[in-house]
């Protein structure tokens, strides 16, 4: 069994805990201004909403990123929609792969 | 909302993010050994060290590529340098907890032990220790490293993961945690701008610029709106007793 990945591991962890860690242990962080605090309060939402556009639009075809339409648009909207409705992150998760599941099985992509 | 009302909430929600991690997790593990042709260990290492799941699966398309490993690890560093921002918007809710106590929670900052974090902070108006190391470590590292693990040893019995929805199971995750922290006229602007922003750039530059795009923009267009509400959510210095 091969480790060779196992230091680029560590070496993943050197660049990611200080952007983890500097909020949390930087003396005074929390002292910023309100204006600041607003804006760290929107970053969740905006990050959160980013990643699951990016993940169901765009799709890396030869190494190029291309805007793609699919299933998964379903599945998300679903579950948007269902979480929004039911304040239930399970209910909305189950939704959406059951729609992919019956989606693939219907023959769709 | 009393902390009794608060943490029964918060359970019910990081049952749904366990789904999520457990899915994702195993598609992690399983993409690790198939496409990156990573042993059990090196997926291991990656996801109890690294601990980051986008970046993880960036690492194994990069590394089947060939690319090399400094630049693997600055785009892991791009990629994961939304950490920032959820670590100093979590930073007022631990003041006054031990340095031991915020060194060893920073390692567990994801996407999904933030949101469900930060939710639950609001909803009680204080720290509770609860709302951090459950949605942390029994939601998050647990699943992950064990769905890892399954991924990466049994994965191959599954012939298409993308039949079972697995492959959904992370961008719905993250917009229904999304939702949840979408509690005024600017947090929805937010969403929607880091999302629109995030998906341009992304086609114009690169999927990671623009996830990092949509996260520092996104907020910027949303404080161009009107608060709908005093904006209270975050404690204020007075308002913390250290």
């Amino acid at each position: 069994m091969t480790t060779d990945l196992v230091p680029l591991a560590f070496l993943m962890f050197l660049v990611t805990y200080p952007s983890r860690a500097i909020g949390l242990l930087a003396p005074g962080i929390e002292r910023l201004p309100r204006r600041a605090l607003d804006y760290l309060q929107l970053v969740g939402p905006a990050v959160l909403a980013a990643l699951a556009a990016v993940s169901i639009m765009v799709a890396t075809t030869d190494d190029r990123p291309v805007f793609t339409i699919g299933l998964p648009w379903l599945s998300v909207a679903a579950c948007l929609a269902l979480v929004a409705w039911r304040r239930n992150l399970f209910i909305g998760l189950a939704a959406a792969v059951a729609i992919a599941i019956a989606g693939r099985a219907a023959g769709l992509a | 909302m009393d902390v009794r009302t608060a943490r029964r909430r918060l359970f019910v929600d990081g049952l749904g993010i366990i789904v999520g991690a457990v899915g994702f997790g195993f598609v992690f593990g399983l993409a690790a050994r198939t496409a990156g042709h990573y042993s059990a260990i090196e997926a291991m290492a990656m996801s109890l060290v690294a601990f980051g799941g986008a970046a993880q699966f960036a690492a194994v398309g990069y590394v089947a590529s060939g690319v090399a490993w400094p630049v693997i690890v600055v785009f892991t560093g791009l990629l994961n340098a939304r950490h920032i921002l959820y670590s100093a918007a979590l930073a007022p809710w631990f003041r006054g907890r031990s340095f031991r106590e915020r060194a060893f929670a920073a390692h567990l900052v994801t996407d999904e032990s933030f949101a469900l974090a930060i939710a639950h902070f609001r909803r009680v108006g204080r720290f509770d220790p609860v709302g951090y190391w459950y949605p942390a470590i029994a939601t998050t590292l647990i699943p992950w490293n064990l769905a890892t693990f399954a991924g990466v040893t049994i994965g191959d019995a599954i012939v298409e993961p993308r039949r079972l929805g697995i492959d959904v199971i992370f961008p719905a995750a993250m917009i229904g945690l999304a939702v949840f922290l979408v509690t005024g006229r600017r947090e929805l602007v937010a969403a929607v701008a880091g999302a629109v922003i995030a998906v341009l750039v992304s086609l114009a530059v690169s999927p990671t610029v623009g996830i990092i795009a949509g996260g520092v923009v996104g907020p910027v267009v949303g404080l161009i709106v009107p608060a709908s509400r005093p904006a209270t959510d975050l404690p204020l210095l007075e308002d913390v007793t250290p």
